[in-house]
């Protein structure tokens, strides 16, 4: 399970965009000071511009999983490398841990990747000359560190993502699960707050994503992280996200958690996406049950059922009850209850 | 007329063909200005020497003391800076061929020459050959293990025993001074082009000129600036070897994926770390091939180095040739191969070295080559010490072998040329002749007969027709260039042989690299014998086609041949070998034979890549006709050989140079222009 940042948490924004806007081409700044802000990718696209990123603006809180999910060409990695400061941002403001990204000069820049930043790219970016234990420790030497203790922590770091054994190999002699966890172990051994994934595991195979999917879920139920992640891959979105943010053309068309996302798409172009999801793997009790009202104790059944509990995992002994189900927090405290007819809805009923 | 239409190219070419031949046939000697334009750059030579002279002797005069006169001298600002950079790199190359040979420059130059006469102590004792072969069999064994150290063995052990130890480390000497400029300056400037367009735009055409030049247009404008010497050698060598550095440093930079940049960024490099830890050595490879081609330029210019002054084996070389002594020639030429593979391998072994992190070693261990040298060091120079007891008459062999002094293959060699000449002399005097008479003489005598409006039509109309107007004037003002001097008629023989040796080279090369290309293996062994061979300096080929066939024209194009064929080959195999494999699966589940599958699939997608291999066929056959000038050949060479010898010669030898070097211009460009447009028609650029 993805860790949930709980509401009564006081929310800590540790990135921040304000009305972000990405646009390449020449006079990209004069026409968007003419347009005000109401950027129409038609019309700029007719002056020879092209809109990456359209007026973002969200925030990333503390230990909290963001997933950005989009497809090709729709400003998913632009919005990422904007945040990162890869490329320079059109318009609009970033903050990281309230200060402004786009006031640092370019010493304080390279400080603040040094200490705050990690990284992992889609086609690895590994250094071919360098063998895993180098790669890993790159940043560190970068910095400065001696090499003995660079050289330590990448052991440490090799070891946490299962590639010990294997330091002295060079990138072309692993498989491409391999080289991403080295990639995966390169942008933690500064031991970023901040950790930005562009695609990592698009360019691996089904059942390899699948594998180290759950490896990201394992490192980051250690680490606990502030994570930016991108993907094109809505199921992966689904299975990974605190929060998704959906992008089309450059404009986030939906920012919510999962669950809220599939049972209301604030857009067609969203719904296309979630009909096809099985809502039952997604949801949870929470999302699904209803208040307690006037029911009596004696109204329920005797079963119990955690608030995050996903839907396919209970929804078996949910529907052998006669009565409707009590939902529960943490605490064992009652929050709701689920009816079987819901549960029913939510399967077959129309979507 | 169906085909006229499907195949509109074709049909240009068809018409451009006619209208050439109508031409060719309808205009005669007496037609002036459509037979041969008139010289309009005569002068231009002059210019440029009077302007080289102004610059080297006139230009910003500046007051400069003379110690010897104890006064104040006026000289030019030019000459000054020329004579101190001259200096500095006649002393590197001094100080490391005084370590390596001993002698007494290097104290020389804290001092002066009465302190050494006076003090016979004072001079740089030669290293024993022992210490400098061990020395370097560690070094290989240090940075690859057994193989290389085998290698090196084995070529310092060559080179000693055959009496070539002394002009071998001249020609060392001189390898490791020009070898290293060259490829920082190619380094610096390639990055330099990378990060800044304009400077990229300046340096790409000037880059394309330089590497068409051929090697002895660089040599008298060198020797005008910097004087005659081994100096001057390895500053036309730097010269010839920079651009190619050049060219490989910028296009693997291009190679280095962005995201390898951003991850570099992302780990917090700056801009100099950025530089030197991540683009540098992700753009390795072809950097690495950049200092392979390097070291190959500074082989292949040890001999022509030597027209101005440089010592070594290169020197000793052309004498051999020109005596005709082939059995030294072939020796030497061994002589230069070996060093050439030898630090290309040393080379690539030390970029390829990797540290150990983990080993915390002791003190011994961790300096354990440099202890190790120590020992050689010391005992190689008790085995000398020994050898003065042991030879008492003279020659001391654990010390130093004398030029000339080891054992010699000559005898044999020349036996074996008599041999041939006795055995095959009249088949060889037939074929020879026979070529000369029925196939060469006819077809220099067509060239000659071509007027130089046939020859524009021509060129330009085949420009037009492969990429528009634009080709057409580009290659149309190439041409125009050289009919403006007085050596039109010296270009068209050059094209004339070049064009002999390109079209022979590449039914060769094609049909070779076909044959190879059907299987694995060949294909592998193929390669190997391109790489070997391309590993020899140019001059290497002239040695055994002089044996068998004299100083003939018969002999130049041979060598061209020789030479040529090998990029025919190698991109033929490249190129065969690129198709798709799943385009390769079609045609078999297509039911074709083995021929059909070569000719309906493989060689039509193979072409392109194929033309730029013809493209470099082209450029290796100029080169190679150009050096046939030393044996004796009567088109652009032999004028620029003429320069070489003339005072006057700057001017003459620069602007002969840039005929051949815009006759290859304008084939480079006719070729790459094809092969892009058919690479992107064909869907593989």
């Amino acid at each position: 399970m993805p860790s949930k940042v709980s509401s009564d948490k006081k929310k800590n924004a540790v990135i921040k965009c304000d009305s972000v806007y990405k646009i390449f081409g020449d006079n990209a700044k004069k026409m968007l000071q003419k347009s005000n802000g109401n950027v129409d990718a038609k019309e700029f696209q007719d002056a020879g511009c092209v809109v990456g990123v359209n007026s973002a603006s969200f925030e990333v809180y503390e230990g909290e999983m963001l997933v950005v999910m989009g497809l090709s060409g729709s400003g998913k990695s632009t919005l990422l490398r904007c945040i990162s400061r890869l490329t320079d941002t059109t318009a609009g403001n970033i903050y990281i841990d309230g200060k402004d990204l786009l006031a640092l000069s370019d010493k304080e820049l390279i400080n603040l990747r040094r200490n705050k930043m990690g990284m992992v790219f889609q086609s690895f970016a590994l250094l071919p000359h360098k063998t895993v234990l180098e790669n890993i420790a790159f940043p560190l030497q970068v910095k400065g560190n001696s090499t003995k203790d660079s050289m330590n922590r990448a052991l440490e770091m090799a070891k946490l993502v299962g590639l010990d054994g294997r330091e002295n190999y060079f990138p072309r002699q692993l498989s491409g699960g391999q080289q991403q966890r080295v990639g995966i172990a390169r942008s933690l051994a500064v031991e970023p707050d901040i950790w930005f994934l562009d695609e990592p595991f698009s360019a691996l195979d089904p059942l390899i994503r699948k594998e180290m999917q759950d490896e990201f879920l394992r490192l980051q139920g250690v680490l606990n992280k502030t994570i930016l992640f991108v993907t094109h891959d809505f199921d992966e979105a689904l299975r990974l996200a605190d929060r998704i943010a959906i992008m089309k053309d450059g404009i986030i068309e939906q920012i919510d958690t999962p669950a809220n996302i599939v049972l209301n798409p604030a857009t067609e172009y969203v719904a296309k996406f979630t009909r096809e999801v099985p809502r039952e793997k997604v949801l949870n009790c929470e999302s699904v049950m209803d208040e307690i009202g006037d029911l009596a104790d004696s109204d329920m059944s005797q079963l119990r059922v955690s608030k995050d509990a996903i839907i396919e995992t209970v929804c078996e002994a949910v529907l052998s009850e006669q009565k409707p189900v009590a939902v529960v927090d943490k605490n064992d405290k009652v929050v709701g209850a689920l009816h079987c007819s819901k549960v029913i809805h939510m399967l077959f009923g129309t979507k | 007329m169906n085909y006229i239409t499907e195949h509109p190219k074709l049909s240009q070419f068809a018409v451009l063909l006619a209208v050439f031949f109508l031409l060719y046939f309808n205009i005669n000697p007496a037609d002036g200005i459509f037979w041969r334009l008139p010289s309009l750059l005569t002068d231009l030579p002059r210019i440029v020497n009077d302007s080289v002279d102004f610059l080297m002797f006139e230009w910003w005069p500046i007051e400069i003391y003379d110690p010897e006169i104890e006064e104040y001298e006026e000289t030019a600002l030019l000459k000054e800076i020329t004579r101190s950079f001259s200096r500095s790199i006649l002393f590197c190359i001094e100080l490391i061929r005084e370590i390596l040979l001993g002698g007494v420059k290097t104290i020389v130059a804290f001092t002066d020459w009465d302190f050494v006469e006076e003090n016979e102590w004072a001079r740089l004792p030669a290293m024993p050959w022992t210490v400098v072969a061990a020395g370097g069999i560690l070094i290989g064994y240090a940075l690859k293990g057994k193989g290389l150290a085998l290698l090196v063995a084995f070529a310092t052990i060559y080179i000693s025993s055959f009496g070539q130890w002394e002009p071998a480390m001249e020609t060392l000497s001189f390898v490791l001074i020009a070898a290293p400029i060259s490829f920082i300056l190619g380094l610096l400037l390639g990055v330099f082009a990378y990060k800044n367009r304009t400077t990229e735009a300046i340096l790409m055409p000037l880059l394309n000129v330089a590497q068409t030049m051929p090697h002895f247009s660089y040599l008298v404008p060198v020797m005008v600036f910097f004087g005659i010497g081994d100096h001057a050698g390895a500053i036309a060598t730097i010269i010839f070897a920079t651009p190619p550095m050049i060219r490989l440093t910028l296009l693997g930079l291009k190679k280095v994926s962005p995201e390898v940049l951003d991850a570099g960024m992302m780990s917090g490099c700056r801009n100099f770390q950025l530089l030197y830890k991540v683009l540098i050595p992700t753009a390795r490879r072809d950097i690495l091939i950049g200092v392979n081609q390097v070291i190959m330029q500074c082989l292949a210019m040890a001999v022509i180095a030597s027209f101005i002054g440089a010592k070594g084996l290169g020197f000793n070389l052309l004498l051999a040739l020109n005596q005709l002594r082939i059995g030294q020639a072939l020796e030497l030429g061994i002589c230069i191969v070996l060093i050439a593979v030898v630090l290309d391998k040393l080379s690539l072994a030390w970029a390829n070295k990797q540290t150990d992190y983990f080993a915390d070693l002791p003190f011994m261990q961790r300096h354990k080559y440099s202890l190790f040298f120590g020992v050689i060091f010391i005992t190689g120079i008790v085995l000398a010490y020994i050898g003065s007891f042991i030879f008492k008459d003279g020659i001391n062999y654990l010390y130093l072998i004398p030029h000339n002094k080891g054992i010699t293959t000559e005898n044999f060699w020349q036996a074996g040329v008599d041999w041939i000449w006795d055995t095959f002399f009249f088949s060889l005097k037939a074929f020879n002749e026979s070529l000369i008479q029925d196939v060469l003489m006819p077809m220099k005598a067509a060239y000659l007969a071509m007027p130089v409006v046939a020859t524009f039509a021509l060129v330009m109309g085949v420009g037009y027709i492969i990429g528009g107007i634009r080709s057409a004037l580009i290659v149309g003002a190439l041409l125009l260039y050289i009919a403006l001097t007085d050596w039109w008629d010296r270009a068209l023989i050059t094209a004339y042989m070049t064009t002999f040796g390109v079209i022979v080279s590449v039914i060769i090369g094609i049909t070779v690299g076909s044959l190879c290309a059907q299987n694995s293996l060949a294909t592998k062994v193929i390669l190997l014998v391109c790489d070997t061979f391309q590993t020899f300096p140019s001059f290497i080929y002239l040695i055994p086609v002089i044996m068998l066939f004299g100083v003939t024209d018969t002999s130049v194009l041979i060598a061209v041949i020789v030479y040529a064929t090998i990029p025919a080959t190698r991109y033929t195999v490249e190129g065969l070998g690129s198709v798709p494999p799943s385009l390769q699966d079609a045609g078999s589940m297509s039911g074709v034979s083995r021929l059909q599958r070569w000719v309906k699939i493989e060689l039509p997608l193979a072409f392109p890549h194929i033309m730029l291999g013809i493209n470099q066929t082209v450029v290796f056959a100029l080169f190679m006709v150009i050096i046939g000038a030393m044996i004796g050949t009567d088109d652009l060479g032999q004028y620029i050989l003429k320069a070489l010898s003339d005072k006057q010669g700057t001017g003459n030898g620069l602007l002969l140079g840039l005929c051949v070097a815009f006759i290859g211009l304008a084939v480079d460009h006719l070729i790459n222009t094809w092969a892009k447009k058919r690479k992107e028609d064909l869907g593989i650029a």
